[in-house]
């Protein structure tokens, strides 16, 4: 009740009625500044579906959803299926996750729950450190490095493939699932580990059955994240995998990303032909996808937050 | 089956391992560049333009290009990012338009930079007529880094505790004055981190560049915001999938990205540093 109290008077006290007239300017200027992002956001929507718009009468939607080929350079028929872009995205991404979650979230735990604080004092910054480096330098690795010890274990049937972008993918996944994650662990409050211990438990037994259903919420919102990350992420892909467009399952094989096929593209495309509107179509895919996921993620915090 | 203790300890192991793999791939990275960059960088490097399709010479230009980049970021970005925290944190009363602003941010922070750049490319470079250039470069970075700024900014703004608003208008001054001389300054040393950080991904970013217009040879500094110019990262990708002879140019490559690394890890380690240091001044 007194915390209910306290809320209300802090709520006053941001109601602004009797401002003196240079304060209202000022308040104009910041309300101003403010709009502007939510006109960003405004902007990049109808910027994409303005230009994605010619593409919905000159080409049948139903194929650009459900085509297999992607050939927009033909001349004579250009075909406009992403289905091979958005499998691509797709085993790319899921590569990437599969070999992040473990290592992130074994990261996160012990970050959060085994490291000494002097360890920790190294290991955090280090983290922020690789999620600071530009996606360029990760690409170039890949490109340069990677492939070639790829080659040497697998054998792959093209030296950039799909299991290369989802390695290094899974390299820059780690760190923003990591910054997430452990902040939910130490969310949860110390009384409920001592709790558990006091009953006997170890300490494994504790983290398991205690802070990890306690902070699954931030946990999975933490997966998510990263994975949009993935879904999203250009320069990586592009340079790693190789941009082969053709649409198979195969680790090992070539793929292209949605997001490569629009960078790559547009190196090439005239300016308001069909294949330029058709690339604005796939952006806006693209923009769908990683708005589902983020509204996702805003989901899962809320629907299984637990308030301490 | 295993002994508690038995599991506990392989368990644990496993995470121990996971975070000095983590650890092990950023040495492994640096590393490589490191040592695949120090043979090719010198200062001619640095301040030479490039000759013979870039195979040669320096990469004056890429550098002045990227360190224009930043620049535009920081005169349109840390305005607009720093007002609208201010007004979100300290204005904004209704919960309804609060929370409209508050998933902008949230979901321009997920949208792919490479959708900035068809942003730019549709906006800057073809309705407003700007063409390929620094400014439509310029302008599509500032807003991708947009909802970065207004998320840090915001939370160092709300870092302050409000017993520090409170005495202030108890003494009677206004608003602004309260934010102005008691809020802002203690909130400065976070809003400068998250400055740093947006500027330093604005340098690292490609992908939007790509669309809007960055050059991949010149033998000139850009001499106007109108110009077309040449970016670091951009560079990196080009000379490494695209130029002439690529194992040749090899060290070039490896230079290239040094450098660009450097930059972009300099100002991560700057504003990192900044941080824990106004973490440990001010605990409320």
């Amino acid at each position: 009740m007194a915390f209910k109290i306290k809320r209300e008077g802090r709520r006053k006290l941001r109601k602004n009625k009797h401002l003196p007239p240079q304060e209202k300017l000022i308040q104009l200027a910041l309300f101003l500044a403010t709009w502007s992002s939510v006109a960003a956001l405004a902007a990049v929507f109808g910027e994409l579906l303005l230009g994605a718009f010619p593409a919905f009468t000159s080409i049948d939607i139903i194929d650009f959803f459900t085509g297999t080929v992607w050939n927009p350079s033909h001349p004579m028929y250009p075909l406009y299926g992403i289905l091979p872009l958005f499998v691509g995205t797709l085993m790319v991404s899921f590569g990437a996750a599969l070999i992040a979650i473990p290592i992130g979230l074994g990261c996160s735990i012990w970050l959060a729950e085994l490291a000494s604080p002097r360890v920790k004092a190294i290991f955090k910054p280090a983290i922020e450190v690789l999620a600071g480096i530009p996606s360029v330098i990760f690409g170039f690795f890949a490109l340069v490095i990677l492939s070639e010890w790829i080659a040497a274990v697998f054998d792959p049937v093209t030296k950039l493939n799909a299991l290369n972008g989802a390695i290094m993918l899974a390299v820059m996944m780690v760190p923003i699932m990591v910054t997430v994650a452990e902040d939910a662990m130490n969310a949860v409050p110390r009384s409920l580990r001592e709790a558990s211990l006091a009953l006997g438990a170890t300490k494994w037994e504790t983290i398991r059955h205690v802070v990890v259903p306690a902070s699954i919420s931030g946990v999975m919102a933490a997966i998510v994240l990263a994975f949009g990350r993935a879904v999203g992420e250009t320069m990586t892909v592009l340079m790693a995998t190789g941009n082969a467009t053709l649409l198979h399952f195969d680790m090992l094989r070539s793929v292209q990303t949605m997001t490569a096929a629009i960078a790559i593209d547009f190196g090439e495309v005239e300016f308001g032909s069909e294949h330029y509107h058709v690339l604005f179509l796939v952006g806006l895919v693209l923009f769908v996808i990683t708005f589902l996921i983020n509204f996702l993620a805003v989901w899962i915090t809320k629907r299984f937050k637990e308030d301490y | 089956m295993l002994n508690r203790r038995t599991t506990e300890m392989m368990v644990f192991t496993f995470f121990r391992g996971c975070a000095v793999l983590v650890v092990l791939a950023l040495i492994v990275l640096v590393g490589y560049i490191l040592t695949g960059g120090l043979e090719r960088l010198s200062i001619e490097f640095l301040t030479e333009m490039p000759r013979r399709a870039n195979t040669q010479g320096g990469i004056l230009p890429a550098i002045v290009g990227t360190f224009y980049l930043m620049l535009i970021v920081l005169a349109i970005s840390v305005p607009i990012g720093v007002m609208s925290a201010i007004y979100l944190q300290e204005y904004e009363s209704s919960s309804v338009m609060g929370r409209v602003f508050r998933l902008a941010v949230y979901n321009l922070a997920g949208v792919p930079s490479i959708v900035y750049g068809l942003l730019g490319l549709g906006i800057f470079v073809a309705y407003l007529g700007l063409g390929f250039s620094l400014i439509s470069a310029g302008l599509t970075l500032s807003i991708m880094t947009l909802p970065l700024m207004i998320t840090s900014a915001r939370e160092a703004i709300a870092a302050v505790p409000s017993t520090v608003r409170e005495a202030s208008y108890a003494l009677g001054a206004t608003k602004w004055q309260t934010i102005w001389h008691q809020v802002l300054p203690y909130a400065l040393p976070g809003i400068f981190t998250g400055i740093i950080l947006s500027v330093s991904r604005a340098a690292g970013e490609t992908a939007p560049l790509m669309l809007t217009g960055v050059a991949m040879s010149l033998q000139r500094l850009p001499d106007s915001f109108f110009d077309s110019f040449m970016a670091l990262p951009y560079h990196v990708f080009y000379m490494a999938t695209q130029s002439s002879d690529l194992l040749a140019t090899r060290p070039i490559q490896y230079a290239t990205a040094l450098v660009l690394l450097l930059l972009v890890l300099g100002m991560n380690l700057i504003a990192i540093v900044l941080r824990k240091r106004y973490r440990d001044k001010y605990r409320w």
